[in-house]
């Protein structure tokens, strides 16, 4: 790879930067998975913004000059007004951002909250909880007085956003987290210039077929009897889980993980986001879900429909931010 | 609570001069030609309904309601020939099963069950669409405006909460 950084300029190598925003942490960690090769990109990137793993501070990123940051991986998704703002401020210093992850991607599993209200939020974190004590009924305020001065905390906002909602993102590497394989051929065609042009958030490190097709198991060409959950009957292995009953994501997602939750004998959740042209995840997977169910009335149909729990959280369970309607009203 | 939460909702007033918009999908043999009998019939009915035809029912993608809602539709109605008179033989099978589920999940995502209508129309009821598209419209109206574009960007979708729309 070394003949490749010359564009860089300075000391010759690139500079990369990696952001968490609303997210678990499991994507810094997932960037660690592409193993030993760690090494061959250390060889030829310095770390300029790691929070996870390195000290930088915010302040150095404002120093930086402008489009200082070769590649900047970004992950998680817009849920206050600090990350609205690192995501801007990184924008502004970065060629090339890139949404990584499920949640910069598609609002991921915080996205989730999209289907309640600030208040509802507030209420289960500060008040219902079972665990907590909190008699005098306090709640995190943006702006609070104290015998130190004023004391500002980031702005929660009314939903989970993507960052393609609050600046312009240049590729998109889906998955919750994006595997570390995907990963690393991502990061070799960047630094060797094969990514595809720059399109408003192409995806990248997947593929646009869905998950069946790189899922092993058997079709029978059969339709769904009933619906079944995970822990409440034994898949029968080498058979498609879908057409066993239990809801598997796998014809509404994109494929790239290699069916990895298939493999191990659970239905795919969905996280690489919708497959090919397709834009809602959920609307997709309703309408699979329509063309095979084994019901020849419609009083049948909807009982058997009734036996799906929480159709918005398992249809949309990561993309609830950049579906259609991109959370509840 | 869901249900207690879509009655506040939809007790907001309807701005001066707004009209409910209904997107009606509808398929090419029966439903199209059902409401073309109504028209050849002078049936009386509100011009609140856009209507786009398709050739079966079965082909309506859930991903074409939601864009519906999600474009600024009060209401969407979803109309195909009745069980069994499916010119493709088991399209309208699909819409069956489809449809219910569909609607479960806009109810739990805030839209009220009156705003999203699933009906079979064969060719020769005429008067059924016309039925159907006054009480879609008059539910629709009582509920008032969905405004789901204008509700989104205020909560930041495509712009950010805090600063100025980013690009063009």
């Amino acid at each position: 790879m070394s003949e490749k950084t010359d564009k860089a300029g300075g000391n010759g190598k690139l500079k990369i930067g990696m952001y968490w925003a609303a997210s678990c942490g499991g994507c810094d960690i997932s960037l660690l998975e592409i193993g030993p090769h760690i090494l061959e990109l250390i060889e030829v990137a310095d770390v300029v913004l790691w929070p996870c793993a390195a000290d930088f501070k915010y302040q150095d990123v404002v120093n930086y000059p402008d489009q200082f940051i070769d590649v900047c991986f970004f992950n998680g998704g817009v849920r206050n007004s600090e990350q609205e703002e690192i995501a801007r401020l990184l924008r502004r210093k970065s060629k090339t951002l890139i949404a990584y992850g499920a949640c910069a991607t598609d609002g991921g599993i915080p996205a989730l909250a999209n289907t309640k209200t600030v208040e509802g939020i507030f209420a289960a974190s500060y008040h219902d909880c079972p665990s907590l004590d909190n008699p005098a009924h306090v709640e995190p305020q943006p702006i609070t007085q104290s015998e130190y001065g004023e004391l500002e905390i980031p702005r929660f906002y009314p939903q989970v956003l993507r960052l393609s909602d609050v600046v312009e993102v240049d590729y998109q590497i889906p998955g919750c987290p994006p595997q570390a394989e995907r990963v690393w051929e991502a990061i070799l065609a960047l630094v060797g210039g094969q990514l595809p042009a720059r399109n408003s958030a192409v995806k990248v490190a997947c593929f646009d077929k869905s998950v069946c097709d790189e899922c092993p198991r058997e079709k029978r060409k059969v339709k769904i009897k009933e619906f079944k959950r995970p822990h409440e009957a034994m898949a029968e292995a080498e058979w498609c889980l879908l057409e066993q009953g239990f809801i598997c994501m796998g014809p509404a997602t994109r494929s790239g993980c290699g069916a990895l939750c298939v493999k191990a004998n659970l239905p795919c959740r969905g996280c690489y986001g919708p497959s090919g042209e397709a834009q809602d995840q959920g609307a997709a997977m309703i309408g699979a879900l329509g063309s095979i169910l084994d019901a020849s009335t419609e009083e049948r149909a909807r009982e058997m429909i009734d036996h799906i729990v929480d159709p918005v959280g398992t249809f949309y369970r990561f993309t609830m931010a950049s579906s259609d309607l991109k959370g509840r009203r | 609570m869901a249900e207690a939460h879509i009655v506040q909702q939809g007790a907001t007033p309807a701005a001066a001069g707004w009209e409910p918009r209904i997107i009606a999908f509808l398929c090419y043999w029966c439903s199209y030609t059902g409401a073309d009998a109504a028209g050849t019939a002078r049936l009386k009915y509100p011009p609140n309904v856009d209507i786009i035809r398709v050739m079966c029912s079965g082909r309506i993608d859930p991903e074409l309601i939601t864009t519906a809602f999600a474009h600024g539709a009060d209401g969407v109605m979803v109309c195909g020939c009745h069980i069994g008179d499916c010119h493709y033989i088991s399209g309208n099978h699909k819409t069956m099963a489809r449809m219910p589920l569909l609607k479960r999940t806009l109810v739990d995502l805030g839209i009220e069950p009156d705003r999203f209508v699933h009906e079979w129309v064969s060719a020769a009821e005429g008067e059924k669409f016309a039925r159907l598209v006054r009480e879609v419209t008059e539910r629709v109206r009582r509920l008032g405006p969905l405004g789901w574009p204008q509700r989104m960007r205020e909560r930041g979708v495509g712009c950010g909460m805090s600063l100025e729309p980013w690009g063009a």
